[in-house]
């Protein structure tokens, strides 16, 4: 049985299936409305996140299937003092699939050596949010037409950003990319990131602190939350919140298909003059999130692909 | 001091004088069924590095948890001993994968709240060990 907790769960080949079906879906929706039939998604959002709990949903809906959860207000009383393990054994026997939500690292990863059904991890902490990155990853594909030798830039807070680091490791597969990562001095891309993937996939990258200098450079632009909270006094958010936001004027030196993605919600990186471009990109990765995740959740279930005749993951149908 | 030389086992040497113990223990050679006898050497004369460990272990079987070795103590050699001859010495390399040898220790990874949680980590490109829930890196400032 198949998982996706890690962004680099999947293959190569296996992620890109899983696109590929996701765009046969934009295509053809109405081909897909029973492809879930009597199917159900549960999903378990130990914390709240109401737009990645529904953007599953719709995409279980779309599909023809059900859908279960608790609102993440009663999660205290629904788990008090249970394992996840116990949990996910339990809930695994309701239904055919699981997105889990959890603040805990790992929790997700802990329900599948456990479960009897497919889990998605739909975000563990401030670490992993695989189906995010596959949305990234498919409208960056749509907007570029590939996945390699693009020079994309990071833009933000790329310590904790956890949407940068997973979409860093996965485009280390492909050949020829280069990475620019934009950031103040103190919100840097984490050395593992360096050591573990981009060294040994012989990238190349580069640091620096200007957007401005080097957008005219960049195939694709990806925009993160800069928070206040993560600066040490207010002076230096003040200063820098500027300088990492995007306007229209700046945009003016930059390629004109150069897409901007952002993982919303947006909290001022983007400014609203931007969203008329046609290069915004962000509003596109919310209805990519929806075929994504119905493309997720047949190739997890084994469904026969209606269009093609078989199955997207590893087995014949 | 002598123990009796074995004819098929495993003989553990180089230990780190006062290592022996843990050793023993994080081994797991206290538990389950022993084929043979077990013989734990403190402090014995060494000439290559004045004092030393050393754990004997008589039968054919090897412990599960050997390759944590390579972790414990990368000095430590491994010496395979059948029909009273060593067959093989090795050193010890890291291990891929330890199984409740280190612990995480970051609040927001989930082996802090889970009941009955294995702590498990991998070894990465770098040469370190990552916590595989949480992907921590392990510092071993408390293990040296
Ligand atoms: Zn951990």
């Amino acid at each position: 049985m198949r998982h996706l907790i890690d962004p680099l769960d999947f293959g190569m080949q296996e992620t890109e299936a899983v696109l590929d079906l996701a765009d046969r879906i934009a295509a053809n929706q109405d081909a897909y409305i029973d492809a879930a039939k009597n199917r159900k998604l549960a999903t378990l959002f130990y914390e709240p996140s109401t737009r990645t709990r529904l953007s599953f949903e719709a995409a279980m809906l779309n599909l023809g299937g059900k859908t279960l959860g608790f609102p993440a207000a009663d999660v205290s009383s629904a788990s008090k003092g249970e394992t996840i393990a116990d949990t996910i054994r339990v809930v695994g026997r309701y239904v055919d699939i699981v997105a889990m939500r959890h603040p805990k690292e790992g929790a997700p990863l802990r329900a599948s050596m456990f479960s009897p059904v497919p889990v998605i991890n739909a975000g563990d902490g401030g670490h992993n949010h695989p189906s995010q990155t596959l949305i990234d990853l498919d409208t960056i594909r749509q907007r570029k037409g590939r996945l390699h030798h693009l020079t994309i830039g990071f833009c933000g807070d790329l310590k904790f950003g956890r949407p940068v680091h997973s979409l860093t490791k996965i485009l280390t597969r492909y050949e020829g990319n280069k990475y620019v990562f934009i950031s103040p001095e103190e919100l840097k891309i984490p050395k593992y990131l360096e050591e573990d993937f981009l060294a040994p996939s012989h990238a190349e990258w580069y640091e620096t602190q200007d957007l401005e200098d080097i957008l005219p450079k960049l195939d694709v632009l990806y925009m993160t939350r800069v928070q206040k909270e993560r600066f040490f006094n207010e002076e230096d958010y003040i200063r820098l919140k500027d300088t990492y936001t995007l306007t229209e004027d700046k945009l003016e030196s930059a390629k004109h298909d150069m897409p901007v993605l952002h993982p919303l919600p947006r909290v001022g990186e983007i400014s609203m003059d931007v969203d008329d471009d046609p290069r915004a990109a962000y509003f596109d990765q919310v209805q990519n999130g929806i075929f994504v995740r119905m493309a997720l959740i047949m190739a997890l279930l084994g469904i026969c692909d209606p269009v093609m005749g078989k199955e997207v993951l590893l087995h014949e149908c | 001091m002598n123990v009796d030389s074995i004819q098929n086992g495993i003989v553990i040497d180089h230990i780190t004088e006062g290592m022996g113990l843990r050793l023993y223990q994080m081994l797991e050679l206290d538990k389950g069924e022993k084929s043979g006898s077990v013989a734990l050497l403190q402090s014995l004369k060494s000439g290559k590095y004045g004092r030393k460990d050393l754990i004997k272990i008589e039968g054919e079987a090897i412990p599960p948890r050997i390759s944590i070795l390579g972790y414990i103590d990368p000095q430590i050699t491994v010496n395979m001993i059948r029909d009273g001859r060593i067959i093989r010495k090795e050193s010890t390399v890291l291990p891929k994968r330890l199984v409740n040898v280190i612990r995480c220790t970051n609040p927001r990874c989930i082996t802090s709240t889970e009941a009955g949680c294995d702590h498990i980590f991998n070894l990465t490109h770098s040469g370190r060990y990552r916590c595989i829930y949480c992907n921590a890196e392990f510092h071993s400032a408390a293990s040296k």
